[in-house]
């Protein structure tokens, strides 16, 4: 069944742990977003959500890193972070196995994947579910970028990875949406917490939503990291979902720069052929 | 330099509750487990989150580590800061500081612009 969901959404801890220091107006807009976007995943009726990450240390360290990673479990706990930190409870979150095998064994024709059996989400996963399925009532299938330890995943993989997942989704029966969650522009966990650049971030949405491969693996580290900080590093989970969407252009439905959130939070979809 | 052992120990203590609950009871047990300088061990018993910081540790890891020492967000901020005054320039790793308004006056900045427009 070819693939019923394509999206993107923003996943900063801030979002939930610092709620209430946001504007008012803001966050409720922000908030309708990500509820909008649950409202559309839940109208494609899928069996199952890829949520493709980039966790931050929760199960990958830089003991044995890989470039990219897939849970393959019945289910999943999270968020690992201190509940009153980040103020989501912390839960089990249901998965498919056996769905999980086959979509790692399709992804696995034509891009080496870590499989993981076991698997924490952090806030890279917890805050957008916490949003779009806060019911915990769709298996999960969790997929990861690196993007925090360097040497990081190269950019036309994460695009090879996302086509990979396409592919994999496509030749499956059941109905496979697919969520990348990450930040644009940001400097996160720093003392410039907050700084967004976000000229760099609609620069990007607009090539992102044109789908434009091109310009989107055009960026090279030192240019995202000099103009998106280390957070932009994340860049590659859009990137992968624009790679997954085949050709898809895509729609930004909420874009927002939000400081103490640290980020242009956003949510973006591809208008998947029906 | 074993910023590696530094961040590992961070590592497991965010995500193992074993190693928490060791950490609370056995701490020094626990930290002889990792290969460590006294200017990381210092740093990580005290703690000392600005020192952390300035060393290299990813700030992923490290907002759960003060987080864990209950320091509020604002606190594991001024704290960064205070261990660029006091120890230095970042010295390892990508989590450098580059300079920033402050939140307060980038919120202010971005409320006058969507007033002008």
């Amino acid at each position: 069944m070819p693939l019923v969901y394509c999206g993107a959404c923003s996943h900063a801890p801030g979002i939930t742990a610092r709620a209430e220091r946001a504007d008012a107006q803001t966050r409720q807009a922000l908030e309708g977003a990500l509820h909008r976007m649950g409202d559309n995943i839940r109208a494609t009726r899928p069996d199952a959500l890829i949520v493709v990450a980039a966790e931050h240390f929760a199960n990958f360290f830089m003991n044995n890193m890989p470039a990219f990673a897939m849970g393959m479990a019945d289910a999943y706990e999270g968020p690992i972070e201190d509940e009153a930190f980040l103020r989501i409870k912390r839960t089990k979150v249901p998965g498919n196995k056996a769905l999980s095998r086959k979509l790692i064994e399709g992804v696995m024709q034509t891009v080496d994947v870590t499989y993981a059996e076991e698997w924490k989400f952090d806030h890279g996963i917890s805050v957008p579910l916490h949003f779009l399925t806060p019911d915990y009532d769709l298996p999960i299938v969790p997929a990861n970028i690196n993007c925090q330890g360097p040497p990081l995943t190269p950019l036309k993989r994460a695009w090879a990875f996302g086509e990979a997942l396409r592919s994999a989704a496509d030749a499956v029966r059941e109905r496979v949406a697919l969520v990348a969650t990450g930040g644009i522009s940001h400097w996160p966990a720093t003392p410039d917490s907050g700084k967004i650049n976000e000229a760099w971030d609609r620069e990007f949405l607009a090539r992102w939503a044109n789908n434009d491969r091109e310009a989107l693996l055009s960026y090279t580290d030192a240019e995202i990291y000099r103009n998106g900080g280390q957070g932009g590093f994340e860049i590659r989970t859009f990137i992968a979902a624009a790679a997954a969407a085949k050709g898809a252009k895509g729609t930004i439905d909420f874009c927002e720069p939000i400081p103490i959130f640290a980020v242009s939070c956003t949510t973006a979809r591809m208008q998947l052929a029906t | 330099m074993s910023l590696y052992q530094v961040q590992k120990l961070i590592y497991q203590l965010n995500r193992d509750p074993r190693t928490r609950e060791r950490y609370g009871q056995e701490r020094d047990a626990v930290l002889a487990e990792y290969e460590l300088t006294d200017e990381e061990r210092r740093a990580l018993t005290e703690p000392d989150v600005g020192l952390l910081y300035v060393l290299g540790v990813n700030g992923q890891l490290l907002m759960h580590f003060a987080a864990l020492h209950k320091f509020e967000w604002n606190a594991y901020l001024d704290a960064m800061r205070q261990g660029l005054v006091k120890h230095g320039p970042v010295r390892e790793g990508v989590y450098a500081a580059t300079g920033y308004e402050g939140v307060d006056a980038h919120d202010a900045r971005l409320k006058r612009e969507r007033e002008k427009h």
